[in-house]
């Protein structure tokens, strides 16, 4: 039986939001759930509406702006930007995750006599 | 911050509502519309296009739902829904919603009223700085009768002189017949109530004067130019408020006095009342004997000192003080020391609340009992109207409200009833304020205390919470977790006996307490019934016309004139037409005024080492007696020859 693909978390999408955002400049929740779909290799498959609530807490706190423009089919569409709230944010999450990846890599790859 | 500025935003929008809906679809529909293309674009056919995308994006109401409970606050969306659903339905029954918000006011606004006489009388320290400090100094003797207090000049110079605990001490004279003085030089003669102090008993308390100064110890000393404090009422009335006021003169009783100073609005001087002018006593210590203790005295403690400490000072000054000065004239100094004076000296709020604080206390008691039976009023009313709503409540369970969302229903309504309830209280606890400020019972001390202030407010939220709490949680027990069926003929007996207890409970408690409080308010009756049937002494009280006079000594300089012009006054008093009968006297029955001595009967011999008991004495003219209507049972009256001849008679009282 294949393993269930793995569940975003809700911290973690925000973080993927929040880079997403930071390496497109302004794009539309689609487009956002794509680059996310992409990035991960599909192995990401993100309940994709999940999105939508994390865009609007995001906004609330001031990480993220919004305004209606038009999508490339010539659609209304709701666009999303970066702050330099957000952009802080992701600046200082991304080094917490880095330092936490770090221990944890470390953890992994420590042997017995290491710790000698 | 982040979170302050996300609350407050879900908060406006739980406000706003609807708005960012169309919003979310709009998203939705742009979303799925682009995966669908993308999917058209891989080679399916539009309707599986569609469906994929679909698919992949996720339940939509589940999304919207989560959508929402990230953009508003839940539970204070469900809470206004409940507040205006409870509004709703009890303005369907107003019968009910009268009923209940009227026995809940009654019971909270007489809680409230009382709290606010118990907190301004009983709890609220004086208001003077460091209230803790001050103390009454009063002594006792142990001997003649304990209960006497009151202090001598002689222990005053000396305690004022030698103590080590009292930072200063003062007295002062409080009887009504002592504290009247006459002011003249104005249009009208007026009539006032003076204070006489030293000036310790009013720099001890710590107020300053509002204008000009209080007294000093020069003012004090005998032979110092008169002086004397207007209070800030009397400055008022008979000033216009004028600050020159200080530095003019008044004449009190006949003596021009310097008006040296204007106490504050909100200045009492322990709990007299429309006090008009303060008056140095002056007392010479050089003329100073032993043992006249008719006055009283407050003093401030040193900070390190107390209330054991100084009283230990104070007996280890009283023999200093009788050693100090000579008794007066036809007292020996050995029967002062076998009255065994001793200290009794007493916090000053003690002192002016009295025994008031225990009646204040039984009151509260009793007004919190009638809380609790119109709690249980209010509950069996909730029970039953709850009962006819079953229905309802299982309609709502079958349809999918929690236990909690039902209980969370039924605690809201409770809730308005409550906060309704004790709106009107308030009201009615302010209004009864007022009746009480305007008829106050004589002799509750600090009525001017007493009010409605944020303590009081802060009471009342208490109780209501207490009151929500009582007759709102019982039928939230009884009925949020029953489910009950939606057909009536399932009601079982077992279910609707249970449902009686609770009532019955109710009942049989609310019955109980208010047995007490029948009980209670009996014997009360009978007290007050007991007290108006007393036999006062004297006869057709509706027919005797009381008042004060006094003849100043610029008047009459030499004092054996002055029965004379009593007589002339009295003569002149009884000629008026409709006037019977006039008599004079250093008080009447019943104003308090309480004058002891020590009675020796002549023919009897008294052992060496004891002393005869205090007993109550009153100076009366001829025809007093006759005036009040007492019955002479032997005997005779005095006459104006027995004065004038200074015989000594004397009449004793029958009991």
């Amino acid at each position: 039986m294949a393993r269930p693909k793995t569940e975003v978390q809700q911290g973690t999408l925000a973080l993927m939001v929040l880079k997403t955002l930071d390496v497109l400049g302004p794009v539309h929740g689609y487009g956002i759930a794509r680059r996310i779909e992409q990035i991960s290799g599909d192995l990401l498959a993100v309940n994709q509406g999940t999105l939508y609530p994390v865009l609007l807490k995001l906004e609330q706190e001031g990480a993220i702006a919004s305004e209606w423009g038009t999508s490339e089919n010539n659609r209304k569409a709701r666009f999303y930007r970066l702050t330099r709230a957000g952009r802080k944010q992701l600046r200082t999450e991304r080094e917490d995750w880095e330092e936490t990846s770090a221990i944890i890599a470390r953890f992994f790859t420590a042997k017995a006599e290491d710790l000698a | 911050m982040r979170l302050l500025r996300r609350f407050f935003m879900r908060l406006c929008n739980t406000a706003a509502r609807q708005i960012d809906e169309e919003r979310l679809n709009d998203e939705i529909e742009e979303h799925l519309a682009l995966e669908t293309a993308e999917n058209i674009r891989r080679g399916m056919s539009p309707a599986e296009a569609r469906r994929q995308a679909q698919l992949k994006f996720g339940a939509v109401e589940a999304i919207k739902e989560e959508y929402r409970a990230e953009n508003r606050i839940r539970f204070v969306e469900t809470l206004v829904q409940d507040v205006r659903y409870g509004l709703r339905t009890l303005r369907k029954s107003p019968g009910f919603t009268i009923v209940a918000v009227l026995t809940l006011a009654l019971g909270v606004g007489a809680n409230v009223a009382i709290f606010s006489v118990l907190d301004g009388v009983v709890l609220r320290p004086l208001s003077y700085p460091h209230p803790e400090q001050l103390v009454s100094v009063e002594l006792s003797p142990l001997a003649l009768d304990p209960t006497l207090r009151g202090m001598a000049p002689d222990d005053y110079f000396v305690f004022r002189e030698q103590s080590h605990t009292f930072q200063d001490i003062g007295i002062y004279l409080e009887t009504d017949s002592d504290r009247d003085v006459n002011i003249t030089g104005f249009a009208q003669p007026e009539r006032v109530h003076a204070l006489n102090v030293t000036d310790g008993a009013l720099s001890v308390l710590g107020v300053p004067a509002m204008l000009g100064r209080i007294f000093s110890r020069s003012d004090d000393s005998p032979g110092a130019s008169l002086t004397a404090i207007l209070t800030y009422e009397y400055w008022q009335r008979k000033f216009s408020a004028d600050p020159s006021a200080v530095g003019k003169t008044i004449v009190v009783d006949g003596m021009a006095c310097e008006i040296i100073g204007v106490m504050p609005r909100n200045f009492r001087f322990l709990d007299l009342q429309d006090l008009a002018v303060i008056l140095p006593l002056g007392l010479d210590r050089s003329a100073t004997h032993l043992g006249d203790f008719s006055y009283f005295g407050i003093a401030r403690l040193k900070a390190e000192s107390n209330l054991a400490q100084a009283t230990a000072d104070v007996a280890r000054m009283i023999p200093i003080a009788l050693r100090s000065f000579s008794p007066p004239a036809g007292v020996s100094r050995d029967f002062l020391e076998k009255a065994r004076i001793a200290p009794n000296l007493l916090p000053l709020k003690q002192d002016v609340v009295g025994n008031v604080s225990g009646l204040v206390w039984i009151l509260m008691g009793g007004i919190g009992m009638v809380l609790l039976i119109a709690c249980a009023n209010v509950a069996n009313l909730l029970l039953v109207r709850t009962e006819g709503r079953q229905h309802e409540l299982a309609l709502r369970a079958a349809l999918g409200a929690t236990r909690k969302r039902i209980a969370l229903q039924l605690l809201v309504e409770s809730s308005i009833i409550g906060l309704f309830g004790s709106i009107a209280g308030l009201g009615l606890a302010a209004a009864a304020l007022r009746f009480l400020g305007a008829f106050a019972p004589s002799g509750l001390p600090r009525i001017t205390d007493i009010g409605i202030d944020s303590r009081v407010l802060f009471f009342t939220l208490g109780i209501t919470l207490f009151t929500i709490f009582l007759f709102g949680l019982i039928p939230v027990l009884k009925h949020a977790g029953v489910r009950a069926s939606l057909s009536d003929g399932s009601r079982t007996i077992g279910v609707s006996r249970e449902r009686h207890r609770a009532r019955n409970l109710l009942v049989t408690m609310q019955v109980a307490l208010a047995l007490v409080l029948l009980i209670c308010s009996g014997l009360m009756i009978r007290t007050f019934r007991v007290l108006t049937q007393t036999n006062p002494g004297f006869e057709r009280p509706a027919e005797i016309q009381t008042f004060r006079i006094s003849i100043s000594n610029s008047d009459v300089p030499d004092d054996a004139n002055v029965p004379r012009v009593e007589q002339q006054i009295q003569d002149k008093l009884a000629a008026i037409p409709g006037v019977s009968c006039v008599g004079f006297s250093t008080a009447v029955p019943m104003d308090g005024d309480n004058r002891f001595d020590n009675v020796f009967a002549a023919d009897r011999d008294y052992a060496p080492g004891t002393v005869p008991p205090l007993r109550h004495l009153l100076f009366v003219s001829p025809k007093y007696f006759q005036t009040l209507g007492v019955p002479v049972i032997a005997g005779r009256d005095l006459t104006w020859d027995d004065v004038y001849n200074k015989i000594p008679v004397a009449i004793i009282s029958e009991n």
